[in-house]
C-alpha cells in the first residue's frame, strides 16, 4: 500500500469540512443570509451619516463575521467531533496535532475569506457604494494575515469545547465578542473607558479594523498598510504556537481525565 | 517481543467526589498474531483499557507497551501501528461512508485510490452493497454503520487492532459477517495482525479468541485459553465460567459487607 507524508493529512480536514458544508448547504445559506442581514442592518445605522459611515460600520460587521467563522470552524469542529464521537479517531490517528489543527485552520481562513467577500459584495450593491478608489487586494491581504492571529486565539477558544461538549462552544462566543468590544468594532477605541484601552492596544482585531477601514475608505496603499501587515504577521506567528501549546496542554488534561470520550 | 505488554496499570476517575477505580493493577501480555479477548460486565473497565492502549487515556500508574513502544511517551509510534473499532460507530453522520473513509485514509497517509480499493474489498466481504457507500451514514442502519467502522479499522492494515465490542447491537446476520471477517483476516494476515477483542458475547469470545481474560471492577480475575478456563472451572461453556466467576465475585462482596 502507498503512504504519503503527514503534511498531506491536513487536506483531510479541508476535504471533510467541504463535504460537510456541501451536505448542509441549505443551512450554510441560512447562516450566510444571517451575516448579510446583520451587515445590512448595521450599515443602515450609518445611512443618514453618509456612505463613508456605512463602510466604516460594515467593516466592523465583516470582521465580526470573519472572526465568527474562524472561531466557529476551529472550536466548533472540536465540539462537533466530540458530539459525533469521532474525536477519539482523529486524536488516535498517526498525524501530529499541529497538522490536524493547521488543516482545520486552513479551511477556516479560506471559507471565512469567501464568505466575507460575499458579504462585502452584497453590501456594496445594496447601498450603491463605489469602491473604485479602495485598495481591495490590500483589504484581503489584511483579512488573511489577521486570520493568522485569529487562528491563534481560535485555538485557545477550542480548548473550551474540548473540555465541555455542551457549553464549551457557546463560551467561545463570549471570547469573540469581548475581543471585538475592546477593538473598536463599530467605533473608535478612544470612546472606550480608559481602563479598557490597554486591551485595545494588544488586540490584533484593533489593527485589522483600522487597516481594513484605511484600505476601503482611504484607498491606503501597501506602503501605508505594511507596518500593520507586519504587526499582524508577527502577532499571528506568536499567537499560533501559543494557541497550539495551550491546546496540547488541554489535550493532555482531557486524556488524564477521560474527557475525550462521548460514552462507554 | 510481545505485541502488547501491560504492567500494573491503574486508572481511577473521580465521580461525585469519590474515586472510582476503572482499571486496577492490570498486568498482561499479548503475543503477536494472537486474538486476546477481554470479557466483563458493563462498567468493568474494558473500554478504559482499550482507550489506554489507543493512546487516548493516560494511566495513573503502571505501563502499557505496544510493540515495545510506551503508549504515553511514544504515542506517535504506537498510533502508526494500531486502529480501533468502538461500540458506537462514530462517524460524521451527515456525509457518506466513502467520504468518512476517505477522511480516515488521509489521516493515515493512504493514497485515495488504495483507500477506495481496500474499502470496497472489505465492505464487499462484509456484505455491504457498494452503491450504499455514497449515501449519508445517517441513512444507514446501525449494523451497516458498524461494518463501515470495521472497514475503517482494517483498511489501514494495523498491526494491532483494538475491537471494543464490535458486534454489540448487531443483528445475527451482521454479527456473523463481522466474526467471519475477523477470522479470515487472522488467517490472511498471519504474523502481521494481533487483535484485542472486548465483548459481552461468550460464544464470540470462545469462537474467536486464543486467550480470554475476565475483568470485574477493573481487575482481571481469570485468564487463559477457552479450553483452559473450561477445564479449570469444570464447565462446558465459557458463559458458565463467566457466571461462575462473576457469581463468586458477588459472593465475596456480599461476605465483605
Amino acid at each position: 500500500m502507498r503512504y504519503r507524508s503527514q503534511t498531506y493529512g491536513s487536506i483531510a480536514f479541508v476535504e471533510r469540512n467541504f463535504a460537510l458544508v456541501r451536505r448542509y448547504i441549505g443551512w450554510e445559506a441560512v447562516f450566510v443570509s444571517y451575516n448579510v442581514v446583520n451587515a445590512l442592518a448595521i450599515g443602515l445605522i450609518g445611512a443618514r451619516m453618509g456612505k463613508d459611515m456605512i463602510v466604516y460600520l460594515v467593516v466592523g460587521a465583516m470582521v465580526w463575521g470573519f472572526l465568527s467563522i474562524l472561531f466557529h470552524e476551529i472550536s466548533e469542529s472540536i465540539a462537533w467531533e466530540r458530539w459525533e464521537g469521532t474525536i477519539e479517531y482523529t486524536f488516535m490517528a498517526p498525524i501530529s496535532r499541529f497538522i490536524h489543527l493547521i488543516g482545520n485552520c486552513l479551511w477556516a481562513v479560506v471559507y471565512g475569506v469567501i464568505r466575507s467577500s460575499l458579504i462585502l459584495a452584497i453590501v456594496v450593491l445594496f447601498f450603491g457604494i463605489s469602491i473604485k478608489g479602495a485598495n481591495l487586494p490590500g483589504l484581503f491581504v489584511i483579512l488573511i494575515v489577521s486570520g493568522l492571529s485569529f487562528v491563534g486565539l481560535g485555538l485557545v477558544a477550542a480548548v473550551l469545547p474540548l473540555l465541555s461538549t455542551e457549553k464549551g462552544a457557546y463560551a467561545t462566543h463570549i471570547l469573540e465578542a469581548a475581543l471585538l468590544l475592546v477593538s473598536g468594532v463599530y467605533y473608535e477605541i478612544e470612546v472606550l473607558p480608559v481602563w479598557i484601552r490597554p486591551l485595545s492596544y494588544v488586540s490584533p482585531a484593533t489593527y485589522t479594523l483600522r487597516a481594513m477601514r484605511a484600505a476601503l475608505l482611504d484607498g491606503a496603499g501597501f506602503d501605508e498598510l505594511m507596518p500593520i501587515i507586519l504587526l499582524l504577521l508577527v502577532t499571528g506567528l506568536l499567537l499560533v504556537p501559543l494557541g497550539m501549546l495551550i491546546f496540547s496542554k488541554a489535550e493532555h488534561y482531557a486524556k488524564k481525565k477521560g474527557k475525550l470520550k462521548r460514552s462507554g | 517481543m510481545e505485541a502488547v505488554k501491560c504492567d500494573g496499570l491503574i486508572k481511577n476517575f473521580g465521580k461525585d467526589g469519590r474515586k472510582v477505580s476503572a482499571v486496577d493493577r492490570v498486568s498482561f501480555s499479548v503475543s503477536r498474531n494472537e486474538v486476546f479477548g477481554i470479557v466483563g460486565p458493563n462498567g468493568s473497565g474494558k473500554s478504559t483499557l482499550i482507550r489506554i492502549l489507543s493512546t487516548l487515556l493516560i494511566p495513573d500508574a503502571g505501563s502499557a507497551r505496544v510493540f515495545g513502544h510506551d503508549v504515553v511517551r511514544e504515542y506517535g509510534k504506537v498510533r502508526r501501528v494500531i486502529n480501533r473499532v468502538s461500540v458506537d460507530a462514530a462517524f460524521f453522520k451527515g456525509i457518506s461512508a466513502w467520504e468518512n473513509l476517505r477522511y480516515a485514509a488521509r489521516l493515515y497517509g493512504m493514497a485515495k485510490g488504495d483507500a477506495k480499493m481496500r474499502s470496497r474489498e472489505i465492505l464487499a466481504k462484509l456484505g455491504f452493497a457498494e452503491k450504499r457507500m455514497y449515501e449519508p451514514l445517517e441513512d444507514l442502519s446501525r449494523g451497516m454503520q458498524q461494518k463501515v467502522a470495521i472497514a475503517r479499522a482494517f483498511f489501514t492494515a494495523p498491526m494491532l487492532l483494538l475491537l471494543d465490542e464490535p458486534t454489540t447491537g448487531l443483528d445475527p446476520r451482521s454479527k456473523l459477517d463481522v466474526q467471519e471477517y475477523i477470522r479470515e483476516a487472522m488467517q490472511r494476515e498471519v504474523g502481521d495482525l494481533t487483535i484485542i477483542l472486548t465483548t459481552h458475547d461468550m460464544n464470540e469470545a470462545e469462537a474467536l479468541c486464543d486467550r480470554v481474560a475476565i475483568i470485574i471492577d477493573g481487575r482481571f480475575v481469570t485468564l487463559g485459553s477457552p479450553s483452559e478456563l473450561l477445564a479449570e472451572y469444570d464447565k462446558s461453556a465459557l458463559e458458565e465460567v463467566f457466571l461462575e466467576v462473576t457469581g463468586r465475585k458477588w459472593k465475596e462482596i456480599e461476605d465483605e459487607v
